[in-house]
């Protein structure tokens, strides 16, 4: 008995190991033979340099074509531009700000000092949003309704899947809503959120309420239909052995309901983020609350020579920050996935 | 203990589209308890379907199952299935799909170190302690069999339910787990109930064979009661007239049904 123990945590150690050296990168003996791990690696990477040189040489020779009554559409050397210009901004604030709160707390030191008793107080900044500002007030917003949408869509896809009572009783309602534009929901959501969420604190401005429920509104129904076709599809097998073995429901969709729909789950979430991401954009674009689709509102009633410049940055920033969410979202399945050799993409 | 299990006019009737379709009637046997019994019939006969309404999984539309005494109506460890491709849940290793069978079966009945002894005892039954960390798609389809094996016995269950075990295997992985389960067999003296197309099998393992017809509306045919001492050795049996004779019967039987369709 000993000696088999013995034996087991020997070979235990060597699956460690084992996993270990294949888990090292092999720096060591770099192969660029064709067809080779590193090889095809930068043959990616240099198509895609080709890929984007070559767009930007057509964007800008397009965009020297194009006349607007602002000018000529921005090309890539006048983004570049702005994009700096932007964050010069930002930059620029940021010293208002911190110069903003030292006046003051100056002020209020020599109203102390000369009267002990005096009332001081701090009062906030209120400089106009940045770009910057706006990026990260709509990302916020994103995840907020994100979280809540997920909140909701994974337990009801879990009981639709489960149950073909609860599927037919709800699907009527999914297949409506789903296609429902976040603009139409936009009046209604703002309304109710205006009419309810009454509240002191600050935390919260109302604005940031309804972005966020409009984008739970609209990314729910991805989540909701993968989960339950996930949820759905376990494998028979699998759940005739958690009958003979008589699992509990909760230890039953624990144990083998859950990860078996796990990549049809994180299928349905990123497509859910991805619809929150535009659906937020359009969103606040038409309520007028803070984010990068007021940035572009602004700057379109704003009409000045760099106004389309300003865009065109914002526009590139909601495609890449929209790029590293879905990548995030993936980082996420790959550490939750129990299944690692699965190539996801 | 003469009726230790025994299944008294089970018929079946599925609906599929509105149209039912009779898949078993008059389905009787009686087996006792340490008994190993094997299924063998056509394709399509209904083997998997006797199998199901055994442990549970379906329900019987007349008759039923009686194990010592009690109707059977709903799956129980009592009555383990070995799936005929092993079922086992991916995500975990080895030792964790027959723990997680071990500890729903055994909650509040084992000690922790008791289940964990449990847990590798059976693993050791089958010889796959040394594969207990790996996943089932790091291992051999024969090595996933025998894990499936392990995890039916570790439920300790009343009747072993095996769906044609060895199905999926070569030659040579399938006569080797065979002289495994003639082994375990053979200490623990469990009660069995085997499917399988293998008229060899049938004959080395069993101690009755039953023989089905072709459905629809399949039922036993013949029962075939193997005397064969144990314990049983292949390559001496290959040149026994008994073992011969009781392999043709089999046969013989199967290729009647098969003209009878035909
Ligand atoms: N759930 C079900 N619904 C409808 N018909 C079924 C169902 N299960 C089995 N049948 C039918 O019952 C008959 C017997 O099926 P069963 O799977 O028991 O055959 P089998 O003898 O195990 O065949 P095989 O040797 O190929 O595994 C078949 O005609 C099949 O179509
Ligand atoms: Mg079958």
């Amino acid at each position: 008995m000993l000696d088999s123990n013995k034996q087991t945590g020997f070979t235990a150690m060597a699956t460690r190991l084992n996993k270990l050296r294949s888990a090292m990168p092999v720096s060591l003996n770099i192969d660029l033979a064709p067809g080779s791990k590193l090889a095809t690696l930068m043959r990616a990477w240099l198509l895609s340099l080709v890929g984007l040189i070559v767009f930007a040489l057509l964007w800008q020779g397009a965009a020297n074509n194009i006349d607007t009554s602002l000018g000529k559409f921005p090309g890539p050397q006048e983004v570049l531009e702005q994009s700096k210009n932007l964050y010069s901004e930002y930059q620029r604030d940021q010293q208002n700000e911190r110069d903003f709160f030292a006046r003051q707390e100056a002020r209020n030191a020599d109203r102390l000092a000369s009267d002990p008793d005096a009332d001081v107080s701090i009062r906030p900044y209120t400089g106009r949003p940045t770009f910057v500002d706006q990026i990260g007030t709509s990302l916020l917003t994103v995840a907020f309704g994100f979280v809540i949408a997920m909140i909701v869509a994974i337990p009801l896809g879990i009981f639709c899947g489960l149950s073909q009572a609860v599927y037919s009783a709800i699907n009527p309602i999914v297949q409506i809503f789903k296609p429902v534009s976040p603009l139409a929901w936009l009046p209604l959501v703002t309304m109710v959120v205006s009419a309810l969420y009454v509240t002191e604190s600050t935390l919260f401005s109302k604005s940031f309420i309804t972005s966020g429920v409009t984008v739970a509104l609209c990314c729910l129904w991805p989540t909701v239909i993968n989960t339950t076709v996930g949820v759905a599809g376990v494998d028979k097998d699998l759940i005739n052995v958690s009958r003979v073995i008589r699992l509990p429901p909760l230890q039953h969709v624990k144990k083998i309901v859950l990860p078996s729909a796990i990549p049809m789950i994180f299928t349905g979430m990123r497509l859910s983020l991805a619809t929150g991401w535009m659906v937020l954009i359009a969103a606040e674009m038409l309520a007028q609350s803070p984010g990068l689709g007021k940035f572009i509102w602004d700057e379109f009633q704003n009409g000045s020579s760099d106004s389309m410049g300003r865009i065109m940055v914002a526009v590139l920033v909601i495609g890449i920050l929209g790029f590293i969410l879905d990548k995030l979202m993936l980082m996420v399945q790959r550490y939750v996935s129990w299944d690692k050799t699965n190539t996801l993409r | 203990m003469q009726n230790y299990l025994e299944l008294s006019n089970v018929g079946i009737e599925f609906k599929t589209n509105n149209v039912p379709f009779k898949a078993l009637d008059q389905v009787n046997l009686k087996v006792s308890k340490g008994e190993y019994i094997s299924l063998i019939g056509h394709s399509g006969c209904g083997k998997s379907t006797i199998l199901n309404i055994v442990a549970g999984l379906y329900q019987a539309t007349e008759g039923g199952v009686i194990l010592e005494g009690r109707q059977v109506d709903s799956p129980s460890p009592d009555r383990a299935v070995v799936f005929q491709n092993h079922a086992l849940l991916p995500w975990l290793t080895v030792y964790d799909n027959v723990a997680l069978a071990v500890k729903q079966v055994f909650k509040g009945k084992k000690s922790r170190a008791e289940m964990h002894d449990w847990i590798t005892h059976n693993l050791e039954l089958v010889h796959m302690t040394d594969a207990r960390d790996k996943r089932p798609h790091e291992i051999s389809g024969g090595m996933k069999q025998r894990v499936g094996i392990a995890r039916g016995l570790a439920m300790e269950p009343k009747v072993l339910l095996m769906d044609e075990p060895f199905g999926a295997l070569d030659a040579l992985t399938r006569a080797h787990l065979q002289e495994e389960v003639m082994r375990i067999h053979a200490t623990l003296n469990n009660t069995v109930i085997m499917i399988t197309h293998d008229v060899d099998e049938a004959v080395l393992l069993s101690d009755k064979i039953v023989m089905m017809t072709v459905g629809p509306s399949a039922t036993i045919g013949e029962v075939l009661h193997v005397e064969l001492p144990r314990p049983r050795d292949r390559l001496a049996l290959a040149k026994d007239a008994d073992y011969n004779n009781y392999r043709q019967a089999v046969l013989r039987f199967l290729y009647d049904g098969h003209q009878a369709t035909h």
